[in-house]
């Protein structure tokens, strides 16, 4: 085929500027938008996702992971107890203040871990180890943070909870999804950073054992233990994040506006194309006296809007993995899996074509003998 | 002489109803191959709604058109491309050549529809435009073409679907007489050597000494009486041109 579409999407290079900088807008807004919701998800959740529990232990009514009540620490017997149970350990995660150097105040959520246990460990450190922890006072947390909570190096000594805390490492790339970093301790310390008795615990982590049914030892754990609940990680997991997302409203609002990318990109890409159309209505009608069926007028039609998807895309994607590299270093990190890439490709082709629809309507209207007014 | 087109009592009413407008009125028309024939009559008396029926761009209201022999009201909308693709090839006032395609692409255009490969698209169109003397203008957009040249690439179009006829609207109407008489000539040979059906619509009174036959339109019906003159094919344009031949 004769390379109209392609010499018509270019002839006009104000109206093909105007085409890519509404799919570039479109593109490069969707992919933050869910980017965005994509960072967000994974921040409400890391804490449980990284902990290597196959199940959780709360007290009753907890709906996600920062509203822990405290229990009985006596419980983790009853747990170690249940058979298929490989391994159980304490967990405590709960919001106090952190006092920085210059009097003022923060907000973080400690953790509180069982070091020489393999689950709930920080991960991704850059400095220091995890077995650090087990010396007093010491709490590793996330670089990210650092300037926030008046960090500078290794070794600094500060406040949690009226409480002597030391840095001894920090980790990278552990966002916590509100403003209040994790600051990663022992269970000991933990329990003084977040002014709980030395009884108490706010969860238990559970490993099932290699075969054991997940299920059964659920069932089993509810049975033997009494006032708790148990979730599977991937449950808690899910509960925490549609807390934050949904029933915040943080998650509907950047997916509103994902959806509004798509919308002001199609109607920018109707636009042009339909202008395109109008303009070169005479070339159509004449296509059509010459004999053209539709099918190959619409074509034409689709190439072009094809073509400005591909490029549309192209520019899109390098502006955005530039915004992604970017925030990588922010406070709300924006995530951009192979698979979204794809999936955008996708998605900014159908808004492009479906929006030339607008255009097909109009040629097919076109009246032949309109070739024949001079 | 077997007729390339063929027309009975064809009517064409615009608008149907009370208020409806009766475009052509119950005409008989025979067309051809290798003759040249000539459309006249004043503004809005039918001229182009006739031929854009024979062209199968308008459908009748009644009658009967036949082109190479199979009748085509009645056609459904869907059926008339691909009879115009196959036996109709049209050259327009305004030459309709579409300006981001070089002058050899839009012949190529006509063969891409025609289902030819693009290799043999693009020889076939350097061949058709030798024949009109624009061979160096394979690769020149519109805009650097003169309006003989646009036209003349027009006609390479028209011809490259091999169509066994050439209905032109006006081809001469924005020329000037040096080059309309050249594009003429060239419409001469299509009918003459080429042995197609030519039929032109024309205003223009310095081309019709190139005509076979002229047909004259008034009010939808070919007036017969004093105007319509009836030429046996091919006498007249062996003759030096003599304008008016009783035509207004």
């Amino acid at each position: 085929m004769p390379p109209l579409a392609q010499r018509n999407l270019f002839h006009d290079k104000v109206r093909l500027t105007v085409t890519l900088t509404g799919i570039v807008f479109s593109v490069v807004l969707i992919v933050v938008q869910l980017g965005l919701f994509l960072g967000f998800t994974t921040a409400t959740s890391n804490l449980i996702d990284h902990s290597g529990a196959d199940l959780w232990i709360t007290s009753k009514n907890v709906p996600y992971v920062e509203q822990g009540v405290a229990f009985s620490e006596r419980k983790l017997n009853q747990v170690r107890a249940v058979p298929g149970v490989e391994d159980a350990q304490k967990l405590i995660t709960r919001w106090t203040q952190w006092k920085r150097h210059d009097g003022g105040q923060d907000s973080v959520q400690i953790v509180g871990i069982n070091v020489d246990a393999t689950m709930e460990r920080p991960w991704n450190l850059v400095e220091g180890r995890v077995e650090d922890l087990k010396s007093p006072d010491a709490v590793i947390l996330d670089e990210l943070y650092k300037q926030k909570l008046g960090v500078s190096h290794v070794g600094e000594v500060f406040e949690i909870g009226g409480y002597r805390a030391r840095v001894v490492g920090f980790t990278r790339g552990i966002r916590s999804f509100t403003t209040s970093p994790y600051v990663f301790t022992s269970f000991k310390n933990a329990q003084d950073f977040a002014n709980l008795r030395e009884d108490q615990t706010m969860f238990i982590l559970v490993k099932v054992a290699p075969g054991a049914s997940l299920e059964q030892v659920r069932r089993d754990l509810l049975d033997h233990v009494k006032d708790v609940e148990v979730f599977t990680t991937s449950e808690f997991s899910r509960m925490t994040t549609f807390y934050w997302m949904f029933t915040t409203g943080a998650g509907v609002a950047v997916l509103i506006a994902a959806v509004l990318g798509l919308v002001v990109g199609f109607v920018v890409v109707a636009q042009t194309i339909y202008a395109t159309t109008v303009d070169h209505i005479r070339e159509f009608g004449t296509l059509k006296a010459m004999g053209a069926p539709n099918s190959y007028v619409y074509k034409v039609i689709m190439k072009q809007a094809a073509i400005a998807a591909v490029l549309g895309y192209a520019l899109g994607m390098i502006l955005s993995v530039f915004v992604v590299h970017g925030s990588q270093k922010g406070g709300a990190a924006i995530l951009m899996p192979p698979q979204m890439a794809v999936g955008m490709f996708f998605l900014t082709l159908l808004m492009c074509v479906g929006a030339a629809l607008v255009s097909i309507n109009k040629v097919t209207r076109i009246d032949p003998a309109m070739v024949f007014k001079g | 002489m077997q007729s390339a087109i063929t027309v009975r009592d064809l009517t064409k009413k615009y608008d149907e109803g009370a208020n409806g407008t009766l475009a052509l009125r119950g005409l008989d028309l025979d067309v051809h191959a290798g003759e040249l024939l000539m459309l006249m009559g004043p503004s809005g008396s039918g001229k182009t709604t006739l031929l854009s029926i024979m062209g199968c761009i308008l459908t009748a209201s009644s009658g009967s058109v036949r082109i190479a022999g199979r009748e085509v009201v009645g056609l459904s909308e869907k059926q008339l491309p691909a009879l115009r693709l196959e036996h109709i090839g049209f050259v327009f006032q305004g030459f309709n050549l579409f300006p981001t395609l070089t002058a050899g692409e839009n012949v190529e255009l006509m063969l891409d529809l025609k289902g030819v490969s693009a290799s043999k698209a693009k020889r076939r169109a350097q061949e058709l435009l030798e024949q009109v003397g624009l061979a160096e203008k394979y690769s020149a957009f519109p805009s650097d073409l003169s309006g003989g040249q646009k036209q003349r690439v027009a006609i390479a179009r028209a011809l490259a679907g091999d169509p066994g006829i050439i209905l032109a609207d006006e081809p001469t109407a924005a020329l000037d007489s040096h080059t309309g008489r050249n594009v003429m000539e060239m419409m001469s040979d299509l009918a003459h050597k080429r042995g197609r059906a030519v039929v032109i619509v024309t205003h223009d009174s310095r081309v019709l000494n190139f005509a076979d036959r002229i047909i004259r339109i008034e009010d939808g019906a070919i007036a017969r009486n004093t105007e319509a003159e009836m030429v046996p094919p091919g006498l007249l344009s062996q003759h030096f041109p003599q304008p008016g031949l009783g035509l207004a």
